[in-house]
């Protein structure tokens, strides 16, 4: 087996499949502009994306905030500094955990469940249906998901972020001996329109990676129930690790813009 | 064969030389087919031979790699925006497996070409849907089921319905009676012929001789993703053509060899 023969094909399809990849989100980005705008999907898709990830986006968020409280503590004590726990939970939540555990949790219930769902479609011919029947599928099936996505996450992510700021300030006076007044007020003094703004951009693009991921792995899936769990799967770890990339990525441009 | 050429005057579709390859395996290799107005052809060929390529290559849903389509004397490859919608508003299609959307129920099924595609109102697109579901001979109450509460020949006879609702120009049928039993079989054969409606142009892919016999006007086989004979329905037990031959009568010896190997 010759050796450059098999790096220059792994190569080719890498720059394959990003081609695909760039023209099919240039596709769905330019349908977004032009009418029609099926607004009522967009509604269905919001309670699918948004408000059905509302409990276990706040469920791990408390207990991401919670437990963050508790590590600070350990951290800070150790120089007598216990009084910044209030401070480092809120800004941690806000630039940090709050956006990108929002964004895993709905990577792993939204990006499957569209990927699933379209895959399904794709193989059963469902795509091809909508073309006979007139019906661009990238404006029919892809806009509205995006839409709702970008819509939804950063509603999502300032739940979270108050639900975590919460969680830190139950483990901070059940835990802890902070006296809840103290730690809310520290909290208060703390807050800064930069920090929430900051996790709100991550947020919406968050939002757009996990639904492009999910719709176009759905879109490509080949075969049937196989080649549909593999998009299943393909479109949570693209969306995870999209995620975390974006993050590192937008968190130095916020320190270079000084937001 | 005929002369192409002689129906080209009144062709509804054209297709020139087209090719269509996947990686390195060669789908279609220069294919020419016409589709004569009102008329209903019928392509014939075994499974894998590129049938259901060609009608994707027409509605657009694949791209060829070379060659021409025409329909109605004009240039598909050129569409876009709203002059492919209008393009594509020519076109119904009855698929294999039905491909009936299984979040709608059976009338929003047949009504959603109306609705989505040519912006009819829901309470009228509703009427035609009943209207058509009666036509294929399903009941009312079918309308208010989901897909997946149907049997397979219900599904067809659905996928039927909502393929002739906005009564287009142009149906395809993609193997309409592959995985019915024979009784089935017939009864959507029929359907096809009567709702097909005259100057109706129909493009029909088969593996299924009796019902080829019993839609078509004319049926072209398709093998090695070229046209290896064309012509009328009666002729085709006269074709002299020993692939036509070896494929209507069902020999396993013959000039086709099956590729066992993908």
């Amino acid at each position: 087996m010759n050796v450059f023969a098999s790096v220059g094909r792994a190569t080719l399809d890498l720059l394959r499949e990003i081609g695909r990849l760039s023209i099919f989100t240039a596709d769905a980005v330019t349908s977004f502009v032009r009418p029609p705008i099926y607004w009522s999907l967009v509604g269905k898709q919001i309670m699918r994306i948004g408000y059905f990830s509302l409990p276990v986006v706040g469920l791990t968020a408390f207990f991401t905030g919670a437990v963050l409280a508790l590590q600070i503590y350990i951290g800070t004590a150790r120089y007598g500094a216990e009084q910044f726990v209030p401070t480092v939970v809120l800004i941690g939540i806000l630039r940090e955990l709050g956006p990108v555990i929002a964004g895993l949790m709905v990577a792993g219930r939204v990006a499957a469940a569209i990927a699933a769902e379209l895959g399904t479609m794709r193989v059963t011919e469902q795509i091809d249906a909508l073309t006979t029947l007139a019906t661009r599928p990238i404006k029919y099936l892809v806009v509205p998901r995006l839409m709702a996505a970008l819509i939804s996450m950063p509603i999502l992510v300032a739940i979270a972020d108050a639900i975590g700021v919460m969680g830190g300030y139950v483990a901070a006076t059940e835990s802890l001996d902070f006296t809840g007044s103290i730690y809310l007020n520290t909290t208060m003094a703390a807050l800064s329109n930069n920090d929430i703004a900051s996790g709100l951009y991550k947020a919406v693009v968050f939002g757009f990676l996990i639904a492009l991921m999910g719709c176009y792995n759905g879109f490509n899936s080949k075969g049937g129930a196989q080649g549909v769990g593999a998009a299943t799967t393909n479109a949570v770890v693209s969306a995870s690790i999209l995620i975390l990339v974006a993050n590192y990525i937008l968190t130095n441009i916020f320190n270079l813009l000084g937001i | 064969m005929e002369s192409a050429a002689s129906v080209t005057a009144d062709a509804k579709i054209v297709i020139k030389g087209v090719k269509k390859r996947f990686g390195p395996k060669v789908v279609l290799d220069g294919l020419d087919l016409v589709v004569p107005r009102g008329q209903s052809l019928v392509i014939i060929g075994g499974s894998g031979t590129g049938k259901s390529v060609t009608i994707k290559c027409v509605l657009g849903i694949l791209k060829p790699d070379a060659g021409q389509i025409l329909v109605d004397g004009q240039d598909t490859a050129k569409l876009r925006g709203n002059a492919r919608d209008a393009y594509l508003r020519k076109f119904g299609m009855l698929f294999q497996g039905a491909a009936l959307f299984d979040s709608m129920t059976v009338w929003e099924n047949v009504a959603f070409g109306l609705i989505q595609g040519r912006g009819v109102k829901r309470a009228t697109a509703r009427e035609i849907a009943f209207e058509k579901l009666a036509k294929v001979g399903l009941a009312a109450d079918v309308g208010a089921l989901y897909p997946s509460e149907l049997s397979g020949g219900m599904q067809k006879r659905v996928g039927l319905a909502r393929a002739i609702a906005a009564e287009p120009e142009i149906i395809f049928f993609d193997e309409p009676t592959t995985g019915l039993d024979p009784i089935m079989s017939d009864i959507i054969n029929n359907l096809i012929v009567e709702t097909r409606g005259s100057g109706t142009t129909t493009l029909s892919i088969t593996h299924d001789l009796v019902s080829a016999r019993k839609i078509a006007d004319r049926i072209a086989m398709l093998y090695k993703g070229k046209i290896i004979w064309e012509g009328p329905t009666a002729e085709i037990d006269r074709s002299g053509n020993p692939y036509v031959e070896q494929f209507i009568h069902g020999r396993a010896e013959g000039p086709i060899k099956m590729e066992v190997k993908a």
